[in-house]
């Protein structure tokens, strides 16, 4: 893993439509309306992650999408599917991380995140999502400090855009 | 196949016997004491950590409890006026994480490690626990550590994929073992009562167990346990040393009997050493991993730490053949923390008592009764 490799993974990434911003409604501003959170609120969390190789977003590149997102907030579950552009990626798992770490700072403990692979879109799912999956060694990468400056220069661009 | 029947067997058994036993949201955490003959009370929440706490372990003769996480620290609690404080914090021992932790028999020295990769040994022979020494060897992550029962042996696994045995000499640690039979990230090793085997527990799903051959004084791997699909996160020894308790992160738990050469039951062994046959799988109890498993010092009774906020206490049948022995949840609390369960140890001494440890940040000692 690491961001900086020499070689392109994916030459020429497609690129796909940006979504519209969130609407805001009357009952975000009424303190009496108890918001949940709903799969376009951790969207937008995620949506402006850069990719590790790319000047892209990973919804440009259709990496993460509203629709394989799933929240329930009554057990405290969010499950997210991500597609790597292409099926021998090697930065997949650095991409996955990068969700989690995200969404792993962001979101209330209460929730259990899980990241994984949309079945059938890469040929090392089953490893990755392992990798994923494991929280000790997902806290251990979060101590290594290459690997975080390197998700933290993916997430750079989350915080900006909000600025 | 044999499992998978076993599997229906016992889900047979624990439907007819009670329709409780499947984790329910609707119980608002709690199962009706009325379904239940055991009931845990939550006698003390320790608070003062920062970030997930990995581990609580007792000392030998169950006076103090040392706890370690995240922030980096070992903290120390003892009781006072009948109630368990925090008596001291051992800092700068380590640069990460302290995953794991284990007491020497003699209760003098404390063995920690790190995801810093090294395992440090701190003692109190000056009045305080102090940092004396560390033991540097495995690539990365140290996940686990394990004091054997007589003393003279530590043992640690890593990331690494290795297994580490170190022979403690006059407060001088040298190596004594590198086990690679593991081909993933080890999680746990663990003495078995007598000392004389290490059993560790891997990533790469299976269980390994390590013997010392008495004419050279070579470690080796005598027995590889498979059964889990998945990785096999703790595992806890019986008593006797004959049974093994594995969990896993598919939610499984695993009962594990030895037979040696020329058992009665007519199973199969290799070289003369024993070989372990899982005889019981408890699934459809744990939504999700299991990160701890505790069998009691005296009773079989085994507690669970997991990753759904709860814990568990399985008891097994007493009428139940013992080559396929069946269990029942006796109690659970499915908050007993407010966010993954990782640690669950008995108290050495009180037979009621259990400690366990979150990512709430928070330490909880609990009584059955």
């Amino acid at each position: 893993m690491g961001g900086g490799t020499e070689v392109l993974q994916n030459l020429n990434p497609r690129l796909f439509v940006k979504c519209v911003d969130r609407a805001v409604t009357e009952d975000d501003w009424n303190e009496n309306v108890t918001d949940e959170f709903d799969s376009r609120e951790v969207f937008d969390l995620i949506r402006h992650i850069n990719d590790p190789e790319h000047p892209l977003t990973l919804e440009e590149l259709n990496v993460v999408d509203v629709n394989r997102i799933t929240v329930d907030n009554e057990k405290n579950k969010i499950d997210i599917l991500y597609t790597p552009t292409i099926p021998h990626c090697s930065l997949a798992t650095l991409i996955g991380l990068t969700i989690k770490v995200q969404l792993l700072r962001n979101i209330p403990p209460r929730f259990k995140i899980q990241v994984k692979i949309t079945p059938g879109t890469h040929v090392s799912e089953a490893a990755i999502n392992k990798q994923m999956a494991d929280k000790e060694r997902v806290s251990a990468a979060m101590e290594n400090i290459d690997l975080i400056q390197t998700i933290n220069k993916s997430l750079i661009e989350v915080e900006n855009h909000y600025k | 196949m044999i499992v998978s029947v076993l599997v229906f067997v016992h889900w047979l058994h624990a439907t007819a016997k009670s329709l409780f036993l499947k984790p329910n949201r609707s119980l608002n955490g709690v199962v009706p004491m009325s379904d239940l003959n055991v009931k845990l009370e939550l006698i003390e929440s320790l608070k003062g950590h920062t970030g997930k706490v990995w581990c609580a372990k007792w000392n030998a003769s169950g006076t103090l409890l040392a706890s370690c996480g995240e922030d980096k620290t070992v903290r120390l609690w003892g009781t006072s006026g009948g109630q368990w404080k925090l008596k001291t914090v051992l800092q700068d021992g380590h640069q990460k994480t302290v995953r794991d932790l284990s007491w020497s028999p003699c209760g003098k020295f404390l063995a920690t490690a790190s995801f810093d990769g090294t395992t440090a040994i701190w003692d109190n022979l000056g009045g305080q626990f102090e940092c004396n020494a560390a033991l540097e060897g495995h690539e990365n992550e140290v996940k686990s550590v394990s004091w054997c029962p007589s003393g003279n042996l530590i043992a640690t696994c890593s990331r690494d994929k290795s297994v580490w045995i170190w022979q403690v000499e006059n407060d001088d640690y040298d190596c004594a073992a590198v086990l690679n039979a593991h081909i993933q990230d080890v999680k746990k090793v663990a003495w078995s009562p007598e000392g004389d085997v290490l059993a560790s527990a891997s990533y790469d799903e299976t269980i390994k167990m390590f013997k010392e051959d008495p004419n050279d004084g070579e470690w080796s791997n005598v027995a590889t346990l498979k059964s889990h699909n998945t990785t096999v996160w703790s595992i806890s020894f019986d008593k006797t040393g004959t049974r093994l308790a594995s969990c896993a992160d598919d939610g499984t738990v695993k009962i594990w009997r030895q037979y040696l050469p020329g058992n009665p039951e007519g199973v199969g062994t290799v070289d003369n050493d024993p070989t372990w046959k899982c005889v019981c799988t408890l699934s459809g109890y744990h939504d999700g991993p299991v990160y701890d498993i505790a069998w009691h010092p005296s009773e079989d009774l085994i507690v669970t730490a997991a990753c759904d906020n709860g814990v568990r206490l399985f008891r097994m049948e007493p009428e139940s053949d013992p080559n396929e022995p069946s269990f029942s949840l006796v109690a659970a609390n499915y908050a007993a923390h407010s966010q993954d369960v990782n640690s669950v140890k008995w108290h050495p001494t009180d037979p009621k008592l259990f400690v366990t440890a979150g990512d709430d940040s928070t330490v909880s000692i609990w009584q059955v009764t």
